[in-house]
Formats: C-alpha cells, sequence, structure tokens
C-alpha cells in the first residue's frame, strides 16, 4: 500500500508537472474560460474558442515573432473553477491575457485574479456592469454588453414607441433583479410605469401561473428579466396561454440561439438588444458564413464578439511591441477599433462603447433562410446606452 | 372579492393550474413509487429518462416524421426497453446490496445520458410543437386554459389511476406485491419472479417517459429538463409513503395546488416549499402520508 | 443505514480469524510508512513541481471527504446535505474574514463552528429516522439552506462572495504568498485528519462502528444510540466546516456551487471512489474526482492520442459523462473503491501468510467465505468485524 499510496502522489505530481508549460518571454498566450458544458454552452461555449482561433489564424498566428497561443477551459459555471484555473494559467503557462465567458460569478472572479496577477483581462460574455464599476480594475476591458446597456436599450425603446406600461416576470437571483431594477428605472425615467412584478425561482419548471398574474396586469408589456432555459420556458408558455395576445413580451437576455431553439412561432414579435447580428452587412455575413462552416451554426453576438476581443488584443500588442499588461492596456485605451463586430473605444474604465440594435423577432412569413431572425427596430447608440460619467462607480474614471 | 388580496378568479385559476402540475408529479412519481414500493430501488435515473421520453419525441418528429399520438405508446415501449436492458445488465446484482448502491448506480447513469445528450443536442433545447388537435384554449369561466394542459391532467391522472387499480386490485398486481414481499415463496409457486421485476422496472421507467411524451410541447426538451424535476419528485415520493402508489398520486396532486398558492402568496419560495413539506411530515408521520415503515 | 450490508474493506477477507501479532503489528508498521512517505510527498510537492493552489484545493477537498467518510463509512449514515457544511461555512467564514476583517485563524474557527452548529440543527432533525428518510431530511434541510443562501444579499448571490483576503495568521504570518498558505493549509488538514483517525479509533469512534453494524445491538447494550449518532454528524459537520472555510481563504471566495446540491453528490462520489470505511479513501477518491474535473480536457486529449478515437478528443467538454461514467463502473465493479481495492488486496496477501500456520483457521476460513461473500439479503451479518482496523 505505501507503494501505491506513494505512487498516486507522485503521479499526481508528475502530471501536474507535464501539464505545466514552460515560462516563455513575450509570448502570446490566451487563456479562454467559460461555460461549455452547462446552462450558457451555446451562448458562447466552445465555438467561443472556434471564434478566438479564427482571429488568430486571421491576424497570421505570430505576435512579436513568435507563435500565439489559445488556451481553453470549461468552468462549468463555478467561480472557483474559473478562479484556479486563470491563476494556474498565469502562474504556470505564463498566460499573457485573460478572457473570461459568461456567468457573471464567474467573470468577477476571473478579473480580480487577472488584476492581481496585472494581466490583460477581457471579458465578452458576462453582462453584469459592476465589471465597470464597482469592480472595475486598471486590465479590465468589458467588451460585448452589459445589464445597463441592455436595459436601457429595451426599455428605452420601447418605452419610446408606445409600450409604456410594464410587468416583469423576473429571475429571482442577483442578475435578474439587477435586470429589472436598471430597466425599471429607465422605463420611469422616460415617463413609463412599471405595473407589477412576480420573482420566480430560477429554473422553474412551470410558468403558467406566473404568466397568468402577468396577463391579469393589463399591462402592454411582460419584460423577461430572467435568461437561458428559463427565458425560454416563459416565452413558451405565454404563448401557449394567449399572453402574446395582449401583451408584447420583451426579452432582456436573448441571444439568437435561444431563439434558434424556441423557433419563430414561438416568439415573432419579441423585442431584444443585442450587440450585434450576422446579417447586418456585408462584413457581418463573411465572418458569419465562414463561422457556420467550421461549427454548423450562426455566429452569436457574444461568439463575434469572441473574434473582435481576440483581434483587437492582438493588434494592441502588437502596436506596444510588448505583452506587458500595463502598456498593451494604454494602447488599448487609446487605440480606435473599427472591424464588422463594431466601431468605438474603450474607456478608461475599461467599458468597449460601441453600438447596440434593438432588434424584433421576425414572423415566420418574413423569414426568407434559416437563421433569418431579426429585424432591426433602432440603433442606439454606444455614448447613450452604458454607463454614463456621472452614474459610473468606477474609481478610474472620474 | 378578494382574499389576502387576491381576487377570487384569479386564485381559482392558480389552483387549476396547480392541478394541471399536480397532475404532472403525481404521473412522475408514480413511476419511482412503483418501482421503489416494488423492488426496493430508488430510481435516480427517473428523471434522465422522463428526458428521454421527451427527446425521443422530438427525434422521431424531426428523422422519421412520427407525429405526437403514435409516440405516446412508442416512446415509453422504446425507453421501457432501454430499462429492461439496464435493470438486467446492471441493477440486477445490487439488490442484495444497501439501497445505496442503487441510487449511486442510477445517478451515475443519469449523468451519462443527460452528457450524452448534451454533446449532441447543446443545452437550449429543441422545439417541440403542441399537436394540432389540441392548440387553442377554452375557457373556464375565470380563465383560458389551454386545451392541451387540459389533455395531460386528462392523460396523466387516467394513467394514474389505471396503474393503481392494476397493481392493487389485480391479480397481476398481487403477483407483483406478493413477488417482492417474499420472492422465493411466490418463485415456489412458479411465478417467474426476476421476470416479473425486470418488467417491472420497464413499466415504471415507461411511465417516467410517458410523462416525458406530455412535457415536449409544454417545457422545452432540453437535456437538463430532468434535473430539476427530479429532486422534486423525490420528495413527492417521500412526503406520500415511499411504498405507496396512491399516496405518491395524491402528494403530487396536492403539491401542485400547495405550490399553486405559493406562487401567489410567496412565489420565489415556491420551488422550496417542497421541501419545507418533506421535512415537516417526515418528523409527524416518518414513513410519509401513506406510507409503511418497512 | 444501520442495519445496511454496506461491505467493509476486508469483508471477506476477515471471515479469517486473527492473524499472528507479528504480521499486524508489520501490516501497522506498513501503514505508518505509507503515511509518512504520502506527507513527505507534500511536503514536498511545491518543489516538485506541484502547482500549490491546486494542490490546496484537492486538500480541501480531501478533508470534505473525509469528514463525510466519518459520517458514511464509519457510522453507517448517508447525508445528501453536506453541501450545506461545506457551502454556509464558506460564506460565514469569507464574510468574516473580509468584511469583519478577522485573522486567518478566526475566520476558519469561525467557520468550523458554523459547521458545527448547522449539523447540530440538522442532525437533531435528521437522526429521528433513520436510512433513505434520513437522507431525504438532509436533503431538504441542505435545499433550504441553499434558498436562504440565494436571498440574503451578504452572499452576493449567484456573484459569490468575492475578493476574500489572505490576511495575516495570527497576526503575523501573510498569507498572501501561495507558498506560506500551503504549509499552514497542510498543517491544518493534517491536523483534521488525525483527529478523525484519532475519533475513528478511540471508544466512541468503536460504538459508531457497533452501531452501523447493528443499532438494536448496541441499544439493548445501553448506548444513547441517538446522541452518539448526533455527536458524530456534529463533528463530520464542523470538519466540513473547517474544509469549505479553508477553501474560502485558499481560491478568495464562496459561491453558490458551494451550496447547491451538485456538491453533496461529488463528495458521495469521492468517498465512494476512494473506498468507504478507509481513512486513505476519502484522499484518493478527492484526488481523482478534483483532478478529473480539472483536467478532464487534458485526459481526454491523451485519450484521443493513445487510442486514436477522435470522439475523446471532446472530452474536454463533458466532466458529466466521465463522472457518470466512473459513478456506473465504481457501483458495478469497484464497489470497495480504490482504496478498499488496495486494503482488500493486502488482507488476502496477508490471509495467504497465515494460513498454513492455522489449518484449522483456513477450514472455518472456507467455511465462512461463503457466506460472507453472498451477503445474503436476510441480513445474514457481515463478516467485518470490530478487530479488522481500517487503514
Amino acid at each position: 500500500m505505501q507503494r501505491r499510496l506513494t505512487a498516486l502522489a507522485l503521479a499526481i505530481g508528475a502530471l501536474t508537472l507535464a501539464a505545466t508549460a514552460a515560462q516563455a518571454q513575450e509570448k502570446v498566450k490566451i487563456g479562454f474560460i467559460t461555460d461549455m458544458s452547462s446552462l450558457y454552452a451555446d451562448v458562447e461555449g466552445k465555438n467561443g474558442a472556434v471564434a478566438i482561433q479564427m482571429a488568430i489564424d486571421d491576424f497570421g498566428g505570430k505576435a512579436l515573432g513568435q507563435p500565439i497561443e489559445l488556451l481553453s477551459a470549461d468552468h462549468q459555471n463555478k467561480a472557483d473553477i474559473a478562479a484556479s484555473k486563470a491563476r494556474e494559467w498565469i502562474d504556470t503557462a505564463g498566460a499573457t491575457m485573460i478572457f473570461g465567458g459568461t456567468n457573471s460569478g464567474t467573470a468577477l472572479a476571473t478579473a480580480k485574479v487577472a488584476a492581481e496577477k496585472k494581466r490583460v483581462y477581457f471579458n465578452s460574455g458576462a453582462g453584469t456592469s459592476a465589471l465597470t464599476n464597482e469592480q472595475c480594475t486598471p486590465y479590465t476591458v468589458h467588451y460585448a454588453y452589459d445589464t445597463v446597456a441592455l436595459a436601457k436599450g429595451t426599455g428605452g425603446a420601447v418605452v419610446e414607441r408606445g409600450g409604456k406600461s410594464w410587468f416583469f416576470l423576473t429571475a429571482d437571483y442577483a442578475f435578474g433583479q439587477a435586470l429589472e431594477a436598471d430597466t425599471a428605472r429607465v422605463v420611469k425615467a422616460q415617463g413609463g410605469t412599471v405595473v407589477g412584478t412576480v420573482r420566480h425561482p430560477l429554473n422553474a419548471s412551470d410558468f403558467s401561473s406566473f404568466l397568468l398574474q402577468a396577463q391579469n396586469s393589463k399591462a402592454q408589456i411582460l419584460g423577461l428579466a430572467n435568461a437561458g432555459g428559463d427565458m425560454i420556458n416563459a416565452v413558451k408558455a405565454a404563448r401557449e396561454f394567449g399572453v402574446t395576445k395582449t401583451m408584447k413580451i420583451a426579452g432582456l437576455l436573448v441571444f439568437i440561439s435561444d431563439i434558434h431553439s424556441l423557433g419563430l412561432r414561438n416568439t415573432e414579435g419579441l423585442l431584444t438588444t443585442t450587440s450585434w447580428y450576422w446579417d447586418q452587412n456585408d462584413a457581418s455575413r463573411k465572418f458569419a458564413q465562414r463561422f457556420f462552416e467550421k461549427t454548423k451554426r450562426m455566429p452569436g453576438d457574444i461568439q463575434a464578439a469572441d473574434y473582435s476581443t481576440a483581434m483587437t488584443y492582438l493588434k494592441a500588442v502588437d502596436a506596444a511591441k510588448t505583452t506587458d499588461a500595463d502598456q498593451v492596456m494604454a494602447k488599448l485605451k487609446s487605440m480606435p477599433i473599427d472591424d464588422f463586430y463594431g466601431k468605438g473605444t474603450i474607456r478608461p474604465d475599461g467599458r468597449y462603447v460601441h453600438d447596440m440594435y434593438l432588434m424584433q423577432v421576425k414572423a415566420p412569413s418574413e423569414s426568407k433562410k434559416p437563421w433569418d431572425y431579426y429585424k432591426l427596430v433602432a440603433t442606439l447608440p454606444g455614448e447613450k446606452v452604458f454607463t454614463q460619467k456621472a452614474d459610473s462607480r468606477c474609481a478610474l474614471w472620474k | 372579492m378578494e382574499i389576502l388580496g387576491v381576487s377570487v378568479p384569479a386564485l381559482m385559476s392558480q389552483v387549476l393550474l396547480g392541478l394541471v402540475n399536480g397532475s404532472f408529479y403525481a404521473m412522475l412519481s408514480l413511476g419511482l413509487a412503483v418501482i421503489f414500493g416494488l423492488l426496493n430501488v430508488i430510481n435516480f435515473a427517473h428523471g434522465a429518462l422522463f428526458m428521454m421520453g421527451a427527446v425521443l419525441t422530438w427525434m422521431a418528429a424531426e428523422y422519421l416524421g412520427i407525429g405526437y399520438w403514435p409516440m405516446l405508446l412508442l416512446a415509453p415501449l422504446a425507453v421501457g426497453l432501454f430499462g429492461v436492458v439496464v435493470e438486467r445488465l446492471l441493477l440486477r446484482h445490487l439488490y442484495k446490496l444497501d439501497h445505496l448502491y442503487g441510487l449511486l448506480l442510477t445517478l451515475g447513469l443519469t449523468l451519462l445520458v443527460e452528457g450524452l445528450f448534451r454533446s449532441v443536442y447543446g443545452v437550449s433545447g429543441l422545439p417541440y410543437d403542441t399537436p394540432a388537435l389540441l392548440e387553442g384554449a377554452t375557457s373556464v369561466g375565470f380563465m383560458m386554459l389551454p386545451n392541451y394542459r387540459m389533455w395531460v391532467v386528462a392523460a396523466s391522472l387516467t394513467v394514474c389511476l389505471g396503474t393503481w387499480y392494476a397493481i392493487e386490485k389485480t391479480r397481476l398486481g398481487a403477483y407483483l406485491r406478493a413477488g417482492t414481499e417474499n420472492p422465493r415463496l411466490v418463485q415456489a409457486f412458479g411465478v417467474d419472479v426476476p421476470l416479473m421485476v425486470t418488467l417491472t422496472y420497464g413499466f415504471g421507467v415507461a411511465l417516467a417517459a410517458f410523462a416525458g411524451v406530455l412535457a415536449a410541447p409544454v417545457t422545452q426538451v432540453s437535456p437538463l429538463m430532468g434535473q430539476n424535476l427530479i429532486i422534486v419528485v423525490f420528495a413527492v415520493v417521500v412526503i406520500g409513503g415511499m411504498g405507496s402508489i396512491l399516496g405518491s398520486i395524491l402528494t403530487g396532486l396536492g403539491l401542485g395546488v400547495i405550490e399553486g398558492f405559493t406562487r401567489v402568496f410567496w412565489p420565489e419560495a415556491s420551488s422550496t416549499v417542497v421541501f419545507l413539506l418533506m421535512i415537516v411530515v417526515l418528523l409527524v408521520r416518518p414513513a410519509g402520508l401513506f406510507g409503511k415503515e418497512r | 443505514m444501520n442495519t445496511a450490508t454496506v461491505p467493509t474493506a476486508p469483508a471477506v477477507a476477515s471471515a479469517v480469524p486473527a492473524t499472528p501479532p507479528g504480521v499486524r503489528a508489520g501490516a501497522s508498521r506498513v501503514t505508518a510508512i505509507g503515511y509518512g512517505l504520502l506527507l513527505a510527498a507534500l511536503l514536498a510537492a511545491p518543489w516538485l513541481g506541484v502547482y500549490p493552489v491546486f494542490a490546496m484545493k484537492l486538500m480541501c477537498f480531501a478533508l470534505f471527504a473525509a469528514a463525510f467518510n466519518l459520517l458514511l463509512g464509519f457510522t453507517g449514515l448517508l447525508s445528501f446535505g453536506h453541501a450545506a457544511f461545506l457551502g454556509g461555512s464558506a460564506y460565514v467564514a469569507g464574510h468574516a474574514m473580509k468584511v469583519w476583517g478577522l485573522s486567518p485563524e478566526l475566520g476558519l474557527l469561525l467557520g468550523t463552528l458554523t459547521g458545527a452548529a448547522l449539523g447540530a440543527v440538522f442532525g437533531a432533525l435528521a437522526i429521528r429516522r433513520q436510512g433513505i428518510y434520513f437522507a431525504m431530511i438532509t436533503l431538504a434541510l441542505a435545499q433550504m439552506l441553499y434558498f436562504v443562501c440565494l436571498q440574503a444579499p451578504f452572499t452576493g448571490g449567484e456573484d459569490g462572495l468575492q475578493g476574500v483576503p489572505r490576511g495575516r495568521l495570527f497576526g503575523l504570518i501573510d498569507l498572501s504568498g501561495d507558498l506560506t498558505m500551503y504549509y499552514v493549509a497542510l498543517a491544518i488538514v493534517v491536523a483534521a485528519f488525525l483527529l478523525i483517525v484519532r475519533t475513528v479509533r478511540s471508544p466512541f469512534g468503536q460504538v459508531l462502528a457497533g452501531i452501523k453494524d447493528n443499532e438494536p445491538r448496541a441499544v439493548s447494550l445501553g448506548y444513547d444510540t441517538a446522541r452518539f449518532k448526533l455527536l458524530a454528524f456534529v463533528l463530520s459537520a464542523a470538519l466540513a466546516g473547517l474544509a469549505g472555510a479553508l477553501k474560502t481563504l485558499v481560491l478568495g471566495l464562496a459561491t453558490l456551487a458551494d451550496v447547491h446540491w451538485t456538491a453533496s453528490g461529488q463528495v458521495i462520489l469521492m468517498t465512494l471512489v476512494g473506498g468507504l470505511g478507509t481513512f486513505s479513501g476519502p484522499l484518493a477518491g478527492a484526488a481523482v474526482v478534483v483532478f478529473i474535473e480539472n483536467r478532464v480536457g487534458e485526459i481526454g486529449a491523451f485519450l484521443a492520442g493513445v487510442t486514436g478515437i477522435g470522439w475523446f478528443a471532446g472530452l474536454g467538454e463533458s466532466v458529466t459523462i466521465v463522472t457518470g461514467f466512473i459513478f456506473v463502473v465504481c457501483v458495478m465493479a469497484f464497489r470497495r473503491g480504490v482504496m478498499g481495492e488496495v486494503l482488500a488486496w493486502r488482507e488476502r496477501r496477508r490471509a495467504a501468510k497465515a494460513a498454513p500456520i492455522a489449518p484449522a483457521a483456513t477450514l472455518a476460513a472456507n467455511a465462512a467465505a461463503p457466506a460472507g461473500a453472498a451477503a445474503a439479503p436476510a441480513g445474514a451479518g457481515r463478516a467485518g468485524s470490530p478487530a479488522s482496523r481500517p487503514s
């Protein structure tokens, strides 16, 4: 037994050793960690890594004279796995940039690790605006979307178009509540009213009861402050109970993969804000086609953001001629960004400001090809839709 | 008129919805109760089997063009067959051991099945439409109840009562019950007990799959759809009394109604109220409401 | 669970009457050497290239599994709610260290006390029932704690409690360096582990073993079994709380994943894979499970390379498939777990050595072995005697 035990201990040590890469100076290594197997796997998942690799290949595969390496891992929606992985990659594998993915808890954890170890941190998948507010760091860049933009976008634009009375169906956890609170604030500020709200437990299997309460409220707009499976089931039930006949649904956090799995019959007329749509211009369509060839699915806005994020980082490293985080961050916050994903700049608080789009889901009859789901209702300018300087709670942007 | 700030029609509609959900719970916990009551196996895989029923229904529509109605029979048969295979190959060897092992095996199977389906189909789920015949809603006075939900209640209650009758009142049921109490004696009378046990497991599994087919148009067909339900269903069976079939049926219905009320007055707690109930019941009546201490 | 037929590791081999004292002492020496080597390996680990944070995480889970095993393997009580102790203490300790600014040792102490307190409450309610009902009550209580953690503002919801500082141990030793933290954590875990060993080998532990074996007999001997079970439960919960608090200190965060029922499932898996009722089992089991969770991508790539089957490369995305597979394999073929099999193998070797000395015993062994192996449902007693000491 003693032999077995020692062998076990040494084996663990050896395997871990084997997994340790040698430290290389000035070699670009991107550590991408997101949810690849659980609730948000379709929103970004392993196809996010595909998008990043596409960016690396398009950049030429090399930076600062050395090949670019991409490490990826699945955090399974667990913050401790995400944080340990990030830490390990920085300490033992020489990661120069940590790329965080979906799930706000893991995003905040990995951002902290990156800041502590002075590595550039990008996040495209998570929604929490805390990344550029209370928990902002000099090394964090929040790239794609956040809850503030969604709230102002969907909330503001819908009220402007006549959707004045709202009823919220909120997932009872911090994210859902934040989404509801942000949107309610915007709605009221623009002259709308919040008629009522009901909070459902996470992963509720049946929404009929909550939807009935929504229907009885006689509000014009049903605001869904939930995501993933909950949002999907709520939408399905809404159609079944005829809620869509009397109310319009505003999905506060909806991705194209959700629409794809629900189908247009269930979702037609739904309003939502997104940062990018594959069919919005030629460059986007080209990217989408390439992505589709690799993955058999059209890219969602997060995956497009992943590509753009990686490309932006590589360009910044190239311009700074080093992987040193401080210098790269300086470049990132000073260079303008313009690609198929969006156009804009990164603010001192780490927020990438670009336009967002209010979309409405097409009716089945209006859809001419696969994945042809959205029609543009309004373009929301970046400077208006993200957190304003006056409201910012980030010490770096005063 | 208002009760605690909620109008009576609103309350009644919540009760009705609760009954709809309750019949679902009853249907699901029935399979579990049959398997535990008759086989002493804690079938943790019930959620995954429920999911298999729904996914097979979707797959049949997608790849073979088979509609909803045939699948009501075919899906349970297919999944039941799978259950029979599992029982023969794996579960059989665990009967002589502690309950723990049966539970752990079925837990492992759950992870395997869910993981496999997920790696192929992703997590967002697959769309399945309500069958054309049952589309639309009918007015029941105080609310519009979707026709499909009425069908769910009817189907579940029929199957539940049918099963209860078969097990408690027929000869076959008597053999089954005797066979699990004293296998040697019953076998001595010439009844093939192992075969009965296998078929019973298959039947319990088929019940789960049937519930899955019923669920497919209602909730998104996703590999994780069983995960959220399984612990609730367990709680139902435990509250009702682990061996009691009538207990699970009545508890399932009751829980649906109680959850309905909770959703009106304290919606955030509607997923947790079942556990509170379970603790209370187990402290007051240790073997469950209708159970007999083993 | 108390009339359970959970086979203890050397269930069959111990049908053989006690081996001669010389051989037995030799076995203990061998065990001691084994542990000594393990300790040496752990002490040297950072210098061997093992990533300290990973090793610390592993140790915390090993402690969690060992605490759980105290309840399941040694007392025969299956709890489905152990995540409540891990997570509840993680939050309390984290909050204490971050918001109240307590120093690490006080934070850990508070975490352990939280575990004990929760254990007392859960235990008091659950102990009244047996078997699956006991397990279900623990699950229900854990679910309610999950609900509380989800709602309570101080836990940070699903963002989690982040930014817990490492602080200065006793106000003197700065723990922010991973190496220092590692040795402190190692010391704590070793101490806790020794506590478990001491407990199981004490008279108290013997009573627990007796309760696990045959509770009515223990009652008839005059023991207040409920009190013993409750004490075991509280101890197990306290140590699980220590594991949770330590994990928070090491990683700097506490999240809902720690209180979710899947964490309870995970610790059951660790104990099962490692070997119920053994001391080293939980350690091995935790190592296997944590390793898989964190390295499944590399394992998949390795398997794909070795077998040439491309599908394995995609294994990285599916920790669940791998975990499920291991569960099934362990239950069907590997019931005694890694360490259980190792110990059984050792017992067989020892029995083979001892047999020539006592031929009459061999006859008895042959007679007893089939009965032991059958472990008949009629509850024909288990051959696991208190004399066979787990190691």
